[in-house]
């Protein structure tokens, strides 16, 4: 079984944000969500580097370990998803997240989170696959299409990798084998741990 | 010739010295200097270290997207966060309490109940006005439904879950979440009034010391220590908790109820350890407060119901106080008003 991961290559992403718009487009996603961002460090200054991130799927995963509700399951696939339904919004998930992914529409008074979202790895969730009611509350479900992540098919420079691991890993290999200096997979050893 | 023997002896002997030291600084220097070298070559070959280093441990950028430190993109510090509340906080906190209702049963067992000396007299003397009563049951409901749900969110995956499922949890759980977050605030304004209000009672004194050295009248079956209105169990424990960890508990509650005044992770994470480690703490001292006030001693509820405390009660605990009212008023046999110790009592009482 594949091992799904993210792989933004720092050397290659042009902060162009078509990630971005890709997700927020497949997926329908909440006013005031963004599921995938782009960020640049030393913006402006020589060296300057953007790396796009959304939830990174993890392997121990922390938001599932500090869910109240028990919400959040992995598929086959390694990805991270959780349950709409389950979800109370208490926010717990977004104190763990090292990567930031968990975000809540605004619904209550005085701010009150209401049910988290997050990337999806464009595997939607729960609900019957590519159902309505699973478009509605998680969006698009392209994996079970066969189809890889938009926002990784969308990014113009092949930035942004998605797919199974060790594909990954190889092809990101060979670039910099080409390319010289040192590999960056940026924030695989946050996410999953120093096995992979 | 013999000077000449001597000469040479001494030359041998300094150029020895001389080889040794020469030997011994230069197996210190020459490592040293190679490591130097070869750390120098490692920085040059990786001028990006430094750089790659700060973005681990949370150096912040710029995104266009906006959101809540959207331009942070790693911050590991949830991890530690994590550790801390699924680990010791969580823990320690059920070990704290488990051990504290083991401890009180145990107590009641062997010790049983701390009864009226001589019964009670029919007589009594007014300890609580309705004003601070209805302060302090407004107070202790919130803090009892406050302590349910908020011990439901942190244990409720461990214990409920298994028991109710899932889908039943979650619907209580948002629940729970709704009620806690509406009832913080409320409660928090019951804590402050008796922070507030009660002070002058719970101000420390001298006969406070020979009350914990007497063991508080509750180990043994001696004499009861001298005391005011307020024990000194009751100023460390009782109010001490409220003052200490009810205001931690308040403010981090704060912090913690209003999304719409965003905060960074951090003190989220830091305003919930403490939230949840000193309400687990106040939990624990007040399963005392609780076992003591509704069985524990005998009478002591009496002043939180009808207001009133039968005098032989009153003699037994809190003789000093007890001979402050009837000073206060000698002529009346059924003494009826601690009188101007009594900031909150109303007119009407």
């Amino acid at each position: 079984m594949a091992r799904m991961k993210f792989l933004c290559d720092s050397e290659r992403c042009i902060e162009c944000n078509g990630c971005v718009v890709a997700c927020k487009n497949e997926n329908h996603v909440p006013w005031g969500v963004n599921r995938r961002r782009v960020v640049v460090l030393g913006d402006g200054e020589p060296g300057e580097k953007s790396i796009s991130v959304a939830c990174m799927h993890c392997t121990d995963a922390p938001c599932a370990a500090v869910c109240p509700v028990d919400c959040f399951y992995t598929t086959d696939d390694g990805i991270v998803l959780h349950d709409k339904d389950l979800c109370i919004g208490c926010g717990y998930c977004f104190y763990a997240c090292p990567f930031g992914a968990p975000q809540y529409p605004q619904q209550a008074a005085f701010g009150g989170r209401g049910k988290m979202d997050k990337c999806t790895f464009c595997a939607g969730g729960p609900e019957p696959d590519n159902s309505e009611v699973e478009y509605e509350k998680y969006g698009a479900n392209r994996i079970a299409e066969g189809k890889l992540p938009l926002c990784a098919e969308m990014c113009a420079t092949k930035a942004l990798l998605a797919g199974d691991g060790d594909v990954v890993a190889d092809i990101y290999r060979q670039r910099v084998l080409r390319r010289g200096g040192r590999p960056r997979t940026w924030g695989w050893q946050r996410a999953y741990g120093d096995k992979g | 010739m013999e000077t000449t023997i001597a000469v040479k002896r001494q030359v041998r002997r300094r150029v020895f010295v001389w080889g040794v030291f020469l030997v011994l600084s230069a197996s210190v220097a020459l490592p040293t200097a190679v490591t130097w070298v070869a750390a120098q070559a490692v920085q040059d070959a990786n001028p990006q270290a430094a750089f790659w280093r700060a973005v681990r441990e949370g150096a912040s950028g710029y995104s266009a997207v906006r959101g809540p430190q959207a331009n942070v993109l790693i911050d590991s510090r949830g991890e530690d966060w994590r550790n801390l509340r699924n680990g010791p906080v969580a823990g320690w906190g059920a070990a704290a309490m488990g051990g504290m209702v083991v401890l009180l049963l145990l107590y009641s067992v062997l010790h049983g109940r701390v009864r009226i000396e001589g019964g009670r007299s029919g007589r009594t003397v007014e300890r609580w006005s309705v004003f601070n009563r209805t302060l302090h049951w407004y107070t202790a409901s919130l803090f009892i439904v406050l302590a349910i749900t908020g011990l439901s969110l942190l244990y409720g995956r461990a214990v409920l879950i298994p028991w109710m499922g899932l889908e039943a949890f979650s619907v209580y759980a948002a629940f729970s979440k709704v009620v806690h977050n509406y009832v913080g605030p409320a409660f928090a304004v019951g804590v402050v009034l008796i922070l507030l209000l009660w002070l002058r009672f719970n101000l420390p004194e001298r006969t406070d010391w020979q009350w914990i050295k007497a063991g508080g009248g509750l180990l043994g079956k001696g004499r009861h220590p001298h005391c005011g209105f307020m024990n000194a169990g009751e100023k460390i424990f009782t109010y001490g908790s409220m003052l200490v960890l009810g205001v931690v508990v308040v403010v981090t509650g704060f912090v913690l109820d209003f999304p719409n005044v965003p905060q960074a992770r951090e003190t989220y994470q830091l305003s919930q350890l403490l939230h949840d480690a000193a309400a687990l703490a106040w939990i624990t001292v007040m399963l005392g407060h609780i076992y003591l006030g509704l069985w524990g001693v005998e009478g002591a509820l009496d002043g939180m119901i009808s207001g009133e405390v039968d005098e032989n009660w009153a003699r037994q605990h809190h003789d000093l106080w007890y001979e402050q009212v009837k000073q206060a008023d000698p002529t009346r046999e059924a003494i009826r008003g601690p009188g101007q110790t009594d900031p909150g009592r109303s007119p009407t009482a």
